[in-house]
């Protein structure tokens, strides 16, 4: 037998330590007893996770508040939990959410399918869905556990203009994917001041017509 | 020679192979199994070598028997083989495979990137070709040529020519296929595009932002145009025409060219095959505006199955998302008796067995109010009043499958003991009925679409191929193109029958026996001349009874509606049964059907005496105008729209006066007043065989998952509510249905046989009325898409469809001092249609209109499906008319 890994015997204890050994497991009581307790308050202290953590989805929107998500389904094609349900729809100039042609008109997210693997997020082609931190995921019934769109919808940022409303004029969509959108543009903000004068967020929207060309 | 030295023999990467002489590389790589993308090349379309995808390397004996290869790859899709050919696709040559690669990084370059927001990504051959042979990355890096998208090509193909690679299959199709050249190739080089030959095509310039088109326009476009149920009359009046379209005033104003009809949104009239451009386009140029971001290949379920608009019943693949049909696409192979081509009505309208409005719940009749019931209540008070009533009939209406026609049959015969049994909604006569049981009933399959393609001469008498039948006209066009003699015996020749270069016989409308006499005898039909009847025919005494006389040529009778063979087969014809269907019916349900109650329904007392009813039968206007008379107490009606039947208001009366069991889908006249009323399942909620007029059995599974009970379920329950259960399971249909199938074989009627139509005298009488100034005859059938029901829930669909108007004659319209395009009154005591007027090439006062377009209902309005109506010119000012 060599005195490899496979010599798994214990050397035998001496004499001062099998005297020692009955109080040696109080040590740990001790050194704990002057150290900083781990237990977290929750939920009257809440921990911040770390910020890759995989919480609840967003969806997300550009600097002028127009929606990212296309409705192309993506996410729902990745979901391996098939957990996303979504349903594009049709811009108008009437009602317009998001760049382009199509936005996702329905899009649903069941959390008590979810696994939270993130393939969702790896999909989606315009960053339009993302995760939060907020992983407090939990409700007294079934139906409340399938997040609508309203819940899913980052509000509109301090700057950003609650849709619909209208892509600035002269921007095309591909000026959205490129960053050179920076905010709503005053034309925007007329758009919706004309139509939805009540729209809380026309008072934070930035009209400096933040549109880099 | 033997056959196989007839064949080719060619090596592709190695495999050896003989071929016909004259086939292409692509087609011999696909029997040797070796895949070659190409996106151009199409089974159906001529070879045009358009996309380049196709590459390979070739080489061919030369004269002194050496290989020799061609210095560059050649396109496999346009090269016929030849003996000794050896060809290295992409999979053993690199030089092919690099070729390949560069056509992809040609074809992309001014493809955008939006797969996204696509609906063709997932099942898009120029994805899955970029994904296997593409770059990983793009090298181009200048800015795209962009187009406004989507235009609208008409209210429901929409284009982005962004997406298009110019592979041209849609232009062939238009050419080729439909002859509708509708959409073409225009510009050339950089700027070479698909699109309409209208200045709206030229909207997008390829120069940056000036070409853009404001977003209301675009949007304009694509809003559902136009509502089925209020759509205006009068193109002209149609606010909805869109920036993109020059004012209709400037059209009114010139002479359209013959034939040019507008569609109800206001552009000009694109095509009843559209939708196969679609289907054909191999990138997402080419979508459906119902379609629309509705749904993702990858989770769609589909199913094949039959569509429900025309009596050839194409086959179809219906793709359900959640529960719901999104779209639908041609399906049987280019092989299939279809060619995988499908009408726009087979394609786009399947809404209608989904509507808001659909039948849910049984109704019954409380105190003159109808009030849901459940299926017990409703089952018993329909078993209470049939049994009640001394005498009833049936009217199933023409779209039934063969299962339920044989329930509505056997119902009639066995439980109500009634010949008055009759499936024609529409204009009808005793000669077609005993035509149809003569030469129709139990002759099994006998004129195919494939014969109609392949035919040397062609006879259309009272049938329109385009728009009474579909993917019939298809078919005649490939006879028509290979050179096929076409000639039509109709009142005025449609565009249809003049893109099928067809010798125009022209009649007035009524009168096509004496023509068809004339044909005949003038020249003996050759054995393979085929002579389709429309059912138009009714209304022309002695015609059918013409066509049966004939001998030589093939006879084909071709109705409108996907029910009415099966009608025939079933039995649902007044009077007796024809022998075989009798003997097959009582095989299987016992002597009950033998013609007089026998058993249980002969001791029961409230069994109707067979004396007072007539042993012939009624048909469906004499049942209607007995009901209305108080002479037949009770009817079971089933799919059947009362503005289809020839007096519609006669019709009322009769539904109202008698005790009315209706078995519907959707809620209509009929239904509302109706005393019961029983829901029955829509085509896509349930089983069955639909007959086409070839004789054909075309039987289809349930699509989406359903409670709906079909016509034959519901009749069962009646039956066994009323103490007279039938055995009818489709185990017992396709029994029947064999055995007639079996039987024709035996018992067939031989085609010297002389059929004893008592109408036949009368031959020619509707020549004794003239017309005089102010007065004309009537013209009149349906369009391939109209105001029909079961095309209700598609507004991009209907405004495709035309929009209608009347044909006079230039000196007729001279007479009644209208010009073209101005309105015209077609009226009788019943009412009046206003409609614009065309000039065409239509005998003299005689006026052609639309049967059942949207404004201008003829049936509904004038109360008239022929015969002397009143012409006069609307009391219009003329700018009001184009405003």
């Amino acid at each position: 037998m060599s005195d490899g890994p496979l010599n798994w015997k214990r050397k035998p204890k001496g004499f001062l330590a099998k005297g020692a050994a009955p109080w040696a497991g109080f040590g740990v009581t001790l050194r704990t007893l002057f150290s900083k307790p781990v237990t977290e308050q929750y939920p009257f202290e809440k921990v911040e996770p770390y910020p890759r953590y995989h919480g609840r989805h967003q969806l997300n929107r550009y600097p002028d508040g127009l929606e990212r998500c296309v409705g192309c389904e993506l996410c729902a094609w990745a979901c391996p939990a098939d957990a996303i349900s979504v349903q594009a729809g049709q811009n108008t100039s009437a009602e317009r959410y998001s760049p382009g042609e199509r936005y996702g008109a329905s899009y649903q997210i069941n959390y008590l399918r979810c696994i939270f693997c993130g393939l969702c997020i790896e999909a989606c082609p315009t960053r339009a869905l993302t995760m939060t931190t907020d992983y407090e995921l939990a409700g007294p019934d079934r139906d409340g556990m399938i997040y609508d769109k309203d819940r899913l919808l980052a509000p509109p940022d301090q700057g950003m203009l609650a849709t619909p409303h209208p892509m600035a004029p002269g921007v095309v969509e591909s000026d959205y994917y490129e960053g050179k959108v920076t905010g709503p543009s005053p034309e925007q903000v007329e758009w919706v001041r004309e139509r939805r004068p009540d729209d809380p967020s026309l008072d934070g929207a930035n009209q400096q017509g933040a549109v880099k060309r | 020679m033997s056959p196989t030295d007839a064949l080719v023999p060619v090596t592709i990467d190695g495999v050896q192979i003989s071929v016909e002489p004259g086939t292409l590389i692509v087609r011999a790589a696909e029997q040797a199994g070796i895949a070659i993308p190409r996106f151009c090349d199409h089974p159906q379309l001529k070879p045009v070598g358009a996309c380049r995808q196709c590459l390979v390397d070739v080489s061919s004996p030369g004269p002194d028997g050496k290989q020799r290869a061609f210095p560059k790859p050649q396109a496999a899709c346009t090269m016929p083989v030849v003996p000794g050919m050896v060809v290295q696709t992409a999979a053993t040559s690199p030089n092919a495979a690099a070729a390949q690669t560069a056509v992809m990084e040609l074809l992309l370059t001014n493809h955008p990137l939006d797969c996204p927001t696509c609906d063709k990504a997932g099942e898009c051959p120029l994805q899955n070709q970029a994904m296997a042979v593409g770059r990983d990355a793009s090298r181009y890096t200048c800015a795209k040529r962009t187009y406004p998208k989507p235009i609208a090509l008409t209210a429901e193909i929409l284009l982005d020519r962004e997406r298009c690679i110019l592979c041209q299959r849609c232009t062939r199709f238009a050419d080729q296929i439909a002859a509708d050249p509708f959409i073409a190739l225009q510009s050339r080089g950089a700027r070479q595009q698909v699109g309409r030959f209208d200045p709206a095509a030229w909207l997008g310039r390829p120069d940056g932002a000036a070409g853009r088109v404001s977003e209301d326009a675009v949007t304009a476009e694509l809003a559902p145009i136009v509502d089925t149920q209020h759509a205006p009359a009068v193109p002209g009046s149609n606010s909805l025409a869109t920036a993109e379209l020059p004012p209709i005033s400037d059209q009114a104003d010139t002479a359209e060219p013959p034939g040019m009809a507008l569609a109800l949104d206001g552009r000009p009239f694109a095509s009843y095959f559209s939708g196969n451009l679609i289907q054909l386009c191999p990138v997402g140029a080419l979508t459906s505006a119902s379609y629309r971001f509705q749904a993702r290949p990858f989770d769609l379920v589909s199913t094949e199955s039959v569509a429900e608009h025309d009596s050839s019943a194409c086959d179809v693949r219906i793709d359900v998302r959640r529960g719901q049909v999104r779209r639908r696409l041609a399906a049987g192979g280019p092989d299939g008796p279809s060619r995988e081509w499908l009408t726009d009505k087979d394609r786009f309208a399947f809404a209608w067995q989904s509507l808001p409005e659909r039948l849910t719940s049984p109704l019954v009749r409380h105190n003159g109010e109808l009030r849901p019931a459940s299926w017990p209540e409703a089952i018993a008070a329909a078993a209470a009043g049939l049994t009640s009533a001394n005498s009833t009939g049936v009217l199933p209406g023409g779209r039934l499958t063969f299962e339920d026609a044989l329930a509505y049959s056997v119902f009639a015969r066995a439980v109500l003991a009634t010949s008055d049994v009759d499936f024609r909604a529409r204009p009808h006569s005793a000669e077609e009925a005993a035509f149809l049981n003569r030469f129709v009933a139990g002759t099994g399959t006998g004129v195919t679409l494939d014969d109609l393609a392949a035919a040397s001469h062609v006879i259309l008498v009272g049938f329109e191929p385009e728009e009474e039948g579909g993917i019939v006209y298809l078919r005649l066009r490939e006879a028509a193109k290979a050179g096929a003699r076409i000639e039509a015996i109709a009142p005025y020749a449609s565009p249809g029958i003049r893109r099928l270069g067809a010798h125009l016989i022209q009649v007035l409308p009524g009168t096509e026996a004496a023509a068809l006499t004339k044909l005949l005898d003038d020249a003996a039909p050759l054995p393979g001349t085929l002579i389709l009847l429309g059912e138009r025919l009714a209304l022309a005494p002695g015609a059918l009874a013409a066509a049966a006389h004939q001998q030589g040529g093939r006879l084909a009778w071709i109705p409108r509606r996907v029910g009415e063979r099966a009608g025939v087969e079933a039995g649902l014809l007044p009077g007796p049964l024809p022998p075989h269907l009798a003997s097959a019916l009582t095989s299987a349900f016992g002597d009950a059907l033998s013609g007089a109650p026998s058993g249980a329904a002969a001791q029961d007392p409230t069994t109707p005496d067979p004396a007072t009813s007539d042993p012939t039968g009624r048909d469906t206007s004499a049942m209607l105008a007995a009901a209305a008379a108080g002479q037949l107490d009770a009817l079971v009606v089933g799919g059947v729209e009362v503005d289809d039947l020839p007096d519609p208001t006669l019709a009322r009366t009769a539904l109202d006066r008698a005790f009315t069991v209706s078995l519907e889908i959707l809620p209509s006249q009929a239904t509302a007043l109706a005393d019961v009323v029983l829901p029955v399942a829509p085509p896509a909620e349930k089983s069955g065989t639909y007959i086409t007029w070839e004789g054909r059995p075309k039987p289809f599974g349930r699509v989406l998952t359903s409670t709906a009970m079909p016509d034959s379920k519901v009749l069962q329950a009646i039956a066994t509510a009323m103490d007279r259960p039938i055995d009818l399971t489709p185990a017992t249909a396709s029994t029947v249905l064999e055995a007639i199938q079996s039987a024709d074989a035996a018992a067939s009627p031989t085609a010297s046989a002389p059929l004893d139509i008592p109408d036949l005298a009368e031959r020619g009488n509707t020549e004794q009325v003239q017309p005089v100034a102010g007065q004309a005859l009537l013209a009149t059938w349906h369009l391939n898409l109209d105001a029909g029901r079961l095309q209700a829930g598609d507004p991009h669909l209907a405004g495709t469809a035309k929009a209608p108007f009347a044909v006079l004659s230039r000196a007729t319209a001279f007479e009644v001092d209208v010009r073209d395009g101005e309105r015209l009154t077609v009226s009788t005591e019943a009412g009046a249609i206003t409609v614009p007027v065309r000039i065409g090439e239509i005998p003299d006062r005689v006026v052609w209109l639309p049967t059942n377009s949207s404004g201008c209902q003829v049936r509904a309005t004038l109360g008239v499906s022929g015969g002397i109506v009143q012409i006069e010119p609307t009391p219009t000012d003329r700018r009001e008319v184009v405003a």
